[in-house]
């Protein structure tokens, strides 16, 4: 996927002033906040439950190369083949040799934001193959070309309306506005699909080293078909998704839907192990599965790796209050929110994701919700300073920065710096005591009044014995 | 008690009473209030900026001067967060600095939460009478768990009553220099802080932080809501009304 991560302050203002968006966006609340709330309570022992998944996870990215290694091994011995790519043009290129190789041109496709890193779709098109997603919020962003806002819930960013507009456009139907229509009209179109399609491509929430299976969580029923109607199926994952074992990977469960949607368990939890055996009548006849690397390999062994944790269930996004005024578009790239102000920058580069690691008031809510206890601020703040470390930040803010960390260690300069704008502001904002602008902070000026100080120094005050 | 008072220094630019109210509050509590002159900035805008080094100067600088007090209050939950926990990730390395990191960090309180649980501070000696909502500052709440304690004082005080704003625990948008970098967004989250205040209808928005103080103050009257007071709990509970 195309990175616009660069453009993050501007797409965020322009989607400040999106009323349709800002609408949408209200949603979050109740729909992903609250139910998760409601969600962890049933669990008498949460917190317990947290500690062992963040340390099953831990242990994986310790021992990393371990699990994927038996993994491997287990896999192949139940007639899957495993394929490592380092890059995402790698994985696109083992999917189209898999089509080509088995004649394939039409493909399903449930949800993987794996394959969003790889521009998958673009890439077999290109190659004659045809994709079609099934995930209904990825069906109708695929009809209204446009990419996730939203790691779970992809289509977040539109409305009821927006979504029977683009049916009627594109289906040719009578315009409805029930949602349970609008699922049956969407089920009509794609279920010829799943009938003709000869590939299927799905994501891997998890993989599970022990057995050699490909673990996928899904509510619409659409994972169960993509994977075993075609004859061939194609899993693409990250190496991170790796955990050791059946037991691990229930943990694991108790906690993913419960951040994500706020449910105790998805409608569907499918375990695909081998290809489909001689006496069983449904499943792939060829099992292909793609770990991709694209970076994660590369914060092993440093300050983030910690991120390796991550299971993808959202909880950050939902409860980030950046998140929720700008929506996911305005990030530029697969992942958004605290989540992908880590990732953007650690995989497409700290240059070309300059303000993500800034887009956050470390709140700290994203590491409360965390199922996997990710210190996300930590990993933002880490980013931060080896953009300060490569002198990637302007100029004028290093600048402000010097200037004020270098009075601040001379407190009699200091003193008379302070002195002298407290006394300033205080004139500059007259009998309201407030300015309306102010030159140098009209970031700050542009939405809000600034309250002006008291027109003297604490410091002051208290050497000079006054109270105020 | 010796208790060092680390005013901060927004409060020290914006709103010396604050401090002032702090120091009333504390020797109400039997405290022997000390007050380092050459304190300035516990390093924090640094620290969170990337800048380490400018952040672990200002750290340096600060333990030294807190030294020899067995408790430091800070009337911000964010200053008393950035001593209490980052102060020891940012020297977790130097071994030359470690343990004056952990004696000083592990004395330091959040002024609410010192004087509710430290202190324990029985008679409140501010007078105020009127509606308040409570704003749980991030860092003060995720932090060091700062969330009952100013309730319980609060709730102290005869004149007082409490209505509690939907998503109190929600951030107002302040974030130090995000609130400049980032403004608009930053005034859009203070935006919502601010209709959540309006619906509980109370005369007052009180908070433990000045940063989230003048980003919530800015916007309300911004958005022509020049009623609403916004003021520090110290000022609350030191009932020093003034204006200064």
């Amino acid at each position: 996927m195309q990175v616009t991560a660069m453009h993050f302050k501007r797409k965020a203002a322009e989607n400040l002033h999106n009323e349709k968006l800002q609408r949408a966006l209200e949603r979050l609340q109740s729909k992903f906040v609250d139910s998760r709330a409601a969600a962890n309570a049933e669990l008498p022992n949460f917190e317990e439950i947290r500690n062992a998944a963040a340390e099953i996870r831990r242990k994986v990215t310790e021992n990393l190369d371990r699990y994927l290694l038996r993994f491997e091994q287990e896999a192949t011995a139940r007639g899957a083949v495993v394929h490592w790519a380092e890059t995402p043009d790698d994985a696109n290129r083992i999917v189209a040799d898999i089509a080509r190789q088995y004649g394939l041109r039409k493909a399903v496709k449930s949800k993987s934001m794996v394959s969003e890193e790889c521009a998958l779709n673009d890439h077999l098109a290109s190659e004659g193959v045809e994709v079609l997603e099934t995930d209904l919020g990825e069906y109708i962003l695929q009809l209204a070309k446009e990419p996730p806002s939203h790691i779970v819930a992809p289509v977040v960013h539109k409305s009821k309306e927006d979504i029977s507009d683009l049916f009627e456009k594109k289906h040719h139907r009578t315009r409805t506005t029930q949602i349970a229509e609008l699922c049956r009209e969407a089920r009509e179109i794609l279920r010829p699909g799943f009938l003709a399609a000869e590939l299927g491509i799905s994501g891997g929430n998890f993989i599970i080293a022990e057995t050699g299976s490909v673990l996928i969580v899904t509510n619409e029923g659409n994972g169960r078909l993509t994977t075993t109607l075609p004859r061939v199926h194609v899993a693409i994952t990250g190496i991170e998704k790796v955990v050791p074992t059946l037991e691990d990977v229930t943990t694991l469960l108790r906690l993913l839907p419960r951040a994500a949607t706020g449910q105790s368990i998805t409608n569907y939890v499918s375990v695909l192990t081998g290809t489909k055996g001689q006496k069983e009548t449904d499943g792939a006849e060829r099992f292909h599965i793609i770990l991709l690397d694209n970076g994660r390999s590369r914060l092993l062994g440093t300050e983030l790796q910690p991120m390796l944790r991550c299971i993808r269930c959202g909880a950050c996004m939902n409860h980030c209050p950046v998140y929720q005024n700008v929506g996911g578009h305005a990030y530029g790239w697969v992942y958004p929110g605290p989540m992908g102000s880590v990732l953007t920058p650690a995989f497409v580069g700290l240059a070309n994701a300059l303000d993500l690691p800034h887009a956050s008031t470390f709140c700290g809510e994203c590491a409360v919700v965390c199922p996997v206890k990710i210190p996300l601020p930590d990993l933002m703040r880490h980013l931060r300073t080896r953009q300060m470390e490569q002198r990637l930040r302007p100029w004028t803010e290093r600048a402000a920065l010097g200037v004020w960390s270098w009075m601040a260690r001379r407190p009699a300069v200091y003193a008379v710096g302070a002195r002298i704008i407290a006394r300033l502001l205080q004139l500059l904002a007259g009998d309201k005591k407030r300015l309306r602008y102010l030159i140098g902070v009209s970031g700050w000026t542009k939405g809000r009044d600034l309250p002006a100080p008291a027109g003297r120094t604490f410091r002051d005050l208290y050497k000079s014995g006054k109270s105020s | 008690m010796r208790v060092g008072l680390f005013v901060t220094c927004l409060v020290d630019l914006m709103r010396p009473r604050i401090g002032f109210a702090a120091i009333r509050l504390l020797e109400s509590a039997g405290c022997e209030v000390v007050v380092p002159a050459t304190q300035t900035c516990c390093g924090q805008p640094g620290y969170n900026s990337g800048e380490q080094t400018s952040a672990k100067a200002l750290a340096r600088k600060l333990i030294g001067e807190f030294d020899g007090c067995e408790y430091v209050v800070v009337p911000s939950g964010s200053c008393a967060g950035m001593i209490r926990v980052h102060y020891p990730a940012l020297f977790k390395d130097d071994p030359t600095m470690i343990d004056a990191v952990n004696r000083l960090s592990s004395r330091t309180y959040e002024l609410a939460d010192f004087l509710a649980n430290v202190a324990k501070l029985k008679h409140i000696p501010g007078r105020f009478s009127g509606s308040l909502t409570y704003h749980d500052s991030c860092s003060g709440l995720r932090e060091l768990g700062v969330q009952a304690q100013p309730r319980a004082l609060l709730s102290k005080m005869p004149g007082v009553s409490i209505t509690e704003m939907r998503e109190a625990t929600t951030c107002c948008g302040f974030g130090g220099t995000f609130s400049v970098k980032f403004g608009e967004i930053s005034a859009a989250m203070a935006d919502k802080k601010c209709q959540h205040i309006a619906q509980t209808g109370a005369d007052a928005v009180v908070a433990g932080d000045l940063g989230c103080l003048l980003n919530i103050e800015g916007r309300l009257r911004r958005r022509g809501d020049v009623h609403t007071r916004v003021l520090h709990i110290a000022e609350v509970l030191a009932g020093d009304e003034r204006e200064g």
